[in-house]
């Protein structure tokens, strides 16, 4: 009988070894994947009872955790409340994390991250508490609360970009949160507040910057456009171009009208300039089908849209439709029929206009100090191409410092500095108020600051919004902040 | 010029107690690791609880030393670590549940291991030689599913989380299906010993190989389908495949026919296939296996074996160290989930530690089995040595996503009386035959050599 027991011996040692494999392959090999599955308590448990790393906006924490007396050991505490509910997001110890710093940067936070390695062994061998890694933001104090106040009640998004760096100075989603109430321990009055905020009107926690529904870019896309006939070479800011009161669009029953019912220049012709100006529909229309959809595509493609941006909170890409016949490429070419942009993108535009052509990779987190100081990561800034030639560049800055000296944007003008801009005034939908647009930066010559505002169905003016005095104001208060700071 | 040397065997009883203080040396660094973790302190009678553990330890040894000399020196140390190491976990869960130490699972845990230490000791001195054994094979078999029957009776079976499968009587209870275990592996080993010649030989040959007489083998047929019917209509698989296992186990061993393993895979097979179809929680149970990390299976089935997987997942390779864990978030803990407890505190090195210990208790008993000369006792110690091994794979093998969860105690770790029992008693079975097995031969060939050597 002892050879059948030596086989069964032999089975018994493969049994164990299939053991061997499969708690190898829990506690090492997949032992990553699985910490990161969003209900696994332990690792929001082991999240939220480690000293997580603070976040800071010029000196100042605006999210930290404090000691706590109970089983969670530290309580997220967010100090400006909603004013930067969008940039942060929230870390709550039962909603899993998925927005905002809290979210994106979460391995450096909490300290697992792989760069944070060496400090964590010396954690180990000297029995010094771990803690995660601080963020050093990017974002101007002033230019947030600027543009936090200047849109106020209305729903609606601001983002401030400074255009040689990519560095994001603003922002803002309105309507905004508290994230405080979502760090409270006890369950039931976290889940009520969960549950408000997700069924509360306007949906608070999407970031309108830079995510979200999107926005069609109205008239601001007309930068676009008109970057797309500079380039052709076909074009200079002062080539004549045909601007009807109205223009008749193949096979479409309706024509394309302007806002005003009048042609944009003696004998239904104006000049590129001009027809940016006093934001011409029909020159810009007529503009676009010229140069045809591929090229309105192509140039939107160079400015950015079309690609996922990690800021590092993971952008929702702006597009313009792959199919388009030529009435639906007038209406894009004017920012409207199925073009959708984030405020964030339509910032990058009018910066990479003052940046000479060059688009810069935004980026909200300057440095990452560990929690004794000492830096473990400077921002770097990245260049994500050139949208535009400098003398493309230049002759837009010309034209859109006249759009802000003597047309649409005149309420964006600040004593003493040249500001250029683009007003939009986007339709979306019958029956509802137009989205108002302002995209610009200043001073024109040298930008420090390139800003994008977008107010909702034409925020508290409704519907006799125009881009220029919704939007206007609010993109003038976060340039002069910026300029003043 | 002498040509006999005398020929003194390696007992290694002195070996056995060098072990046996090293394991009662980590079980208390174990608890003092936790006490520490948890509450800061050294616990207080920590030096007369080391002392009283190792003062039982060192008992059993000495009766080792008196009554079974020979006996293999490593299984006592290993069952004792195991058991000691299962009261650490269980005290450890005790403190995360606020449990009073004098209320706690942990103190229960130990007045079990007492009483069951105690009863693989009489066993010890009562068993002076397993043949005896043979003697109640008919007893044992029918003792065996007379226990397997308790549960079903109306006053005292109880029904727990679903399967009924305990007893109970005032305060309490019992799970007499372990125990069943080992009369059912006696049963076998006496019954196949007998009938192993017939069983082998008599018979049709069918197909190139031979199927016994009905007569030779219905005997033991109708046991097992009346262990399986039992255990089936009590929901108990992880039991049913147990004996499953062990009857097909012992079958090969007694023939030395590999026809029995195939015969016995494709019974199991089927079984299973069948099991699935028939019974709702069967199906479920398999769906539970193949999501259990997803939200919606965690959320509204059963979040127990993701929990643990994800318990083992966070202890990585060294573990978060005894105490520091969050362990006591899956549910039965230090029950059918106290491997994945291990692995959270101690890590994957530490886990292949203790199935090490398994490894080389269930080795060290298929080793007894090929030492011993009767057919008896290598049927039962094979049996014995395959079913622990085969509720180790149940068990962790649940645990770890290998095959689908069914309810069976680890053996020596898992919280509860019975397991304690019935492990304990097996141990003290693999001793006793392991006593013979590597005892000296001293009969007449030996004996008549030595006047031809010395001329």
């Amino acid at each position: 009988m002892n050879s059948p027991i030596r086989r069964l011996s032999l089975l018994a040692a493969l049994l164990f070894l299939s053991l061997l494999l499969s708690t190898t392959w829990i506690q090492f090999v997949d032992a990553k994947s699985i910490n990161a599955v969003p209900n696994n308590r332990r690792t929001q448990l082991f999240n939220y009872t480690q000293q997580r790393g603070a976040i800071l906006v010029a000196g100042d924490t605006i999210a930290s955790s404090k000691p706590a007396a109970d089983e969670f050991k530290w309580t997220r505490v967010y100090a400006e409340g909603p004013r930067y509910a969008h940039v942060t997001g929230f870390f709550s110890f039962s909603i899993p994390p998925d927005r905002g710093l809290e979210y994106a940067e979460n391995d450096l936070l909490s300290g697992r991250s792989d760069k944070l390695f060496y400090r964590r062994v010396s954690d180990l061998l000297t029995g010094r508490r771990p803690a995660g890694a601080s963020l050093e933001l990017t974002i101007n104090p002033k230019a947030q609360a600027a543009a936090d106040t200047a849109l106020g009640n209305q729903r609606g998004a601001v983002v401030a970009i400074d255009p040689s760096t990519g560095a994001i100075l603003a922002m803002v989603s309105h309507p905004a949160y508290d994230p405080n109430v979502l760090t409270l321990h006890d369950s039931a009055k976290l889940q009520a507040a969960w549950t408000k905020l997700t069924t509360a009107d306007g949906d608070p926690l999407i970031n309108r910057a830079i995510s979200g529904n999107l926005y069609p870019p109205g008239s601001t896309f007309k930068l676009i456009t008109a970057a797309a006939a500079l380039e052709s070479g076909d074009y200079t800011k002062d080539s004549v171009i045909p601007g009807p009161a109205a223009l008749d669009l193949p096979g479409v029953k309706d024509p394309l009208a302007n806002h005003d019912h009048q042609p944009c220049g003696p004998d239904d012709k104006t000049t590129l300039d001009h027809a940016l100006t006093i934001s011409c529909n029909t020159a810009f229309a007529a503009l676009g089908m010229k140069l045809g959809a591929d090229a309105l595509r192509a140039q939107a493609a160079k400015f950015g849209f079309g690609q996922t941006l990690h800021i590092p909170m993971t952008t929702t890409p702006s597009s313009v439709p792959a199919e388009l016949n030529p009435p639906q490429t007038a209406q894009s070419a004017i920012g409207q029929f199925e073009v959708k942009a984030t405020p964030l993108q339509m910032a990058m535009v009018a910066a990479a206009i003052g940046n000479e052509g060059i688009v810069m990779q935004p980026y909200l987190v300057e440095r990452v100090v560990s929690s004794d100081l000492k830096t473990i990561e400077t921002a770097t800034h990245h260049e994500l191409g050139t949208a535009i030639s400098p003398g493309s560049a230049e002759q837009l800055t010309q034209m859109m410092t006249d759009v802000v000296s003597s047309g649409t944007g005149t309420p964006a003008q600040i004593t003493g500095i040249a500001v250029a801009g683009k007003t939009g005034t986007a339709q979306h939908g019958v029956g509802a108020a137009p989205h108002a647009w302002f995209t610009g930066f200043a001073p024109a010559a040298r930008p420090r600051v390139a800003v994008a505002v977008v107010v909702e169905d034409g925020g508290l003016a409704g519907s006799e919004a125009a881009g220029g005095t919704v939007a206007g104001p609010i993109a003038k208060a976060v340039m002069e902040a910026v300029l003043n700071s | 010029m002498s040509a006999i040397t005398s020929l003194r065997p390696r007992r290694g009883r002195n070996v056995e107690l060098l072990l046996l203080i090293f394991a009662v040396g980590i079980v208390t660094l174990a608890y003092v690791t936790v006490e520490g973790a948890t509450k800061g302190t050294v616990p207080p009678g920590l030096l007369s609880q080391a002392g009283g553990l190792l003062a039982i330890a060192v008992a059993f040894h000495v009766v080792l030393r008196l009554r079974a000399s020979y006996a293999d020196p490593l299984l006592l140390p290993i069952a004792t670590l195991l058991n000691g190491l299962g009261l650490v976990m269980i005290h450890r869960l005790d403190i995360a549940a606020g449990h009073d130490v004098s209320k706690g699972a942990a103190l229960k845990q130990l007045i079990w291991s007492g009483l069951a230490v105690l009863i693989a000791v009489a066993i010890l001195l009562w068993l002076r030689d397993h043949r005896m054994l043979r003697r109640y094979t008919y007893l044992s078999g029918a003792l065996g599913i007379v226990l397997l029957l308790l549960p079903r009776l109306p006053v005292i079976g109880r029904e727990v989380n679903g399967a009924r499968i305990w007893i109970g009587i005032g305060p309490f209870s019992f799970q007499p299906g372990e125990v069943a275990k080992l009369l059912l592996a006696v049963f076998f080993a006496g019954y196949l010993v007998r009938t192993r010649d017939v069983l082998s030989i008599a018979g049709k040959k069918v197909l190139g190989f031979t199927f016994p007489r009905m007569r030779d083998l219905g005997p033991i047929l109708l046991m097992w389908l009346v262990s399986l019917a039992v255990l089936a209509s009590q929901k108990d698989l992880g039991s049913a495949l147990l004996f499953f296992g062990l009857f097909v186990a012992m079958l090969y061993v007694a023939t030395e026919r590999t026809s029995w393993i195939a015969i016995g895979l494709i019974l199991a097979g089927s079984g299973a296939y069948a099991a699935y179809h028939v019974f709702a929680h069967v199906q479920t149970r398999v769906e539970l296996w193949l999501h259990a990390l997803s939200p919606t299976v965690m959320d509204n089935v059963s979040n127990q074996l993701g929990n643990g997987v994800m318990g083992m997942a966070a202890g990585g390779l060294v573990g978060t160290g005894l105490g520091q864990g969050r362990p006591y978030l899956t549910p039965f803990a230090s029950s059918d989930f106290i491997i994945s407890s291990f692995g959270e505190e101690i890590g994957l090195f530490g886990l292949v530690a203790i199935l090490a210990l398994y490894v080389l208790l269930v080795e060290r008993g298929f080793r007894t089995a090929i030492g011993v000369r009767d057919g008896f006792g290598k049927l039962m110690a094979a049996g014995l040595a395959f079913s622990m091994a085969l509720q180790c794979f149940v068990v962790v093998g649940g645990v770890t996503r290998v095959i689908p969860l069914t309810g069976l105690t680890m053996p020596f770790l898992s919280q509860g009386g019975s397991s304690l029992l019935a492990n304990w008693t097996l141990v003290a079975l693999l001793l006793r035959i392991s006593d013979q097995a590597r005892q000296p031969v001293v009969d007449e060939p030996v004996a008549a050599q030595i006047p031809v050597v010395a001329r």
